[in-house]
């Protein structure tokens, strides 16, 4: 992984692993990780990761973005399209 | 959309729906009012030989007129007939006791409605207008199509 991908995905991770349920060790997260269906996160919480990027890497997303972020590697791959748009 | 009409688009009915009135709306929040009248089913049990309004029926009132009558008013162009909503959070602290027979007036300001998820402060005064809880709610909107 280079260094700016691994940065990137690592704040990712930690904002991630704020919204994790109880029952989900923050050790389950990779990069293939779907939010919903195996890290237990609801859509609410999904908004607040959302949000939180947002903060975290001074990006804007908008509706389409959340749709299409299903997994930990989706997420990455709409930072970095954000970020390389800015 | 007024706010008759906000009222008639709300997913509850007696005797779940704690909403009378809803006195204004706008895109930054909303004020309403509901009486908790002494027939209500609840009071039977809560408590056996006093009856107080619950928590939870005070959290639902604030979260059906500033959270929910606020969230009909944001999605109002997306809204077909029905509204689904989810709660998704709730924080409140309870300051004093509702008794059977009293109104109060719910305050509610928008902190953020971002990807359909509504998170509102909100508070619940008495008639002499203190403040009987307040806290941060937050849910999910859903458009139904029909």
């Amino acid at each position: 992984m280079k260094k700016e991908i691994k940065e990137r995905y690592d704040l990712l991770k930690g904002i991630v692993e704020q919204y994790l349920p109880d029952d989900v060790d923050a050790s389950t997260i990779t990069m293939e990780s779907h939010f919903i269906q195996e890290l237990n996160i609801n859509s609410a919480n999904l908004v607040d990761i959302v949000l939180d990027v947002e903060d975290a890497f001074d990006i804007m997303l908008e509706n389409d973005d959340m749709d299409g972020m299903q997994t930990v590697s989706d997420a990455l791959g709409i930072i970095d399209r954000k970020i390389s748009e800015k | 959309m007024t706010t008759e009409e906000i009222i008639d688009h709300l997913p509850y009915d007696y005797p779940f729906l704690f909403v009378d009135a809803l006195n204004k709306v706008d895109g930054a929040g909303c004020e309403g009012q509901y009486t908790f009248r002494s027939d209500l089913p609840f009071y039977q049990g809560h408590f056996k030989t006093l009856p107080v309004t619950p928590g939870v029926i005070l959290t639902e009132c604030c979260a059906q007129i500033g959270l929910v009558c606020l969230g009909i008013h944001l999605m109002e162009k997306e809204l077909d007939t029905s509204v689904q909503i989810a709660l998704s959070s709730t924080q409140m602290d309870f300051l004093l006791p509702v008794f059977p027979n009293e109104t109060v007036t719910v305050f509610s300001e928008k902190i953020y409605f971002r990807f359909h998820k509504l998170k509102c402060k909100v508070s619940m005064r008495n008639s002499a207008g203190k403040v009987v809880c307040k806290g941060v709610l937050s849910g999910m909107f859903k458009t139904k199509a029909v």
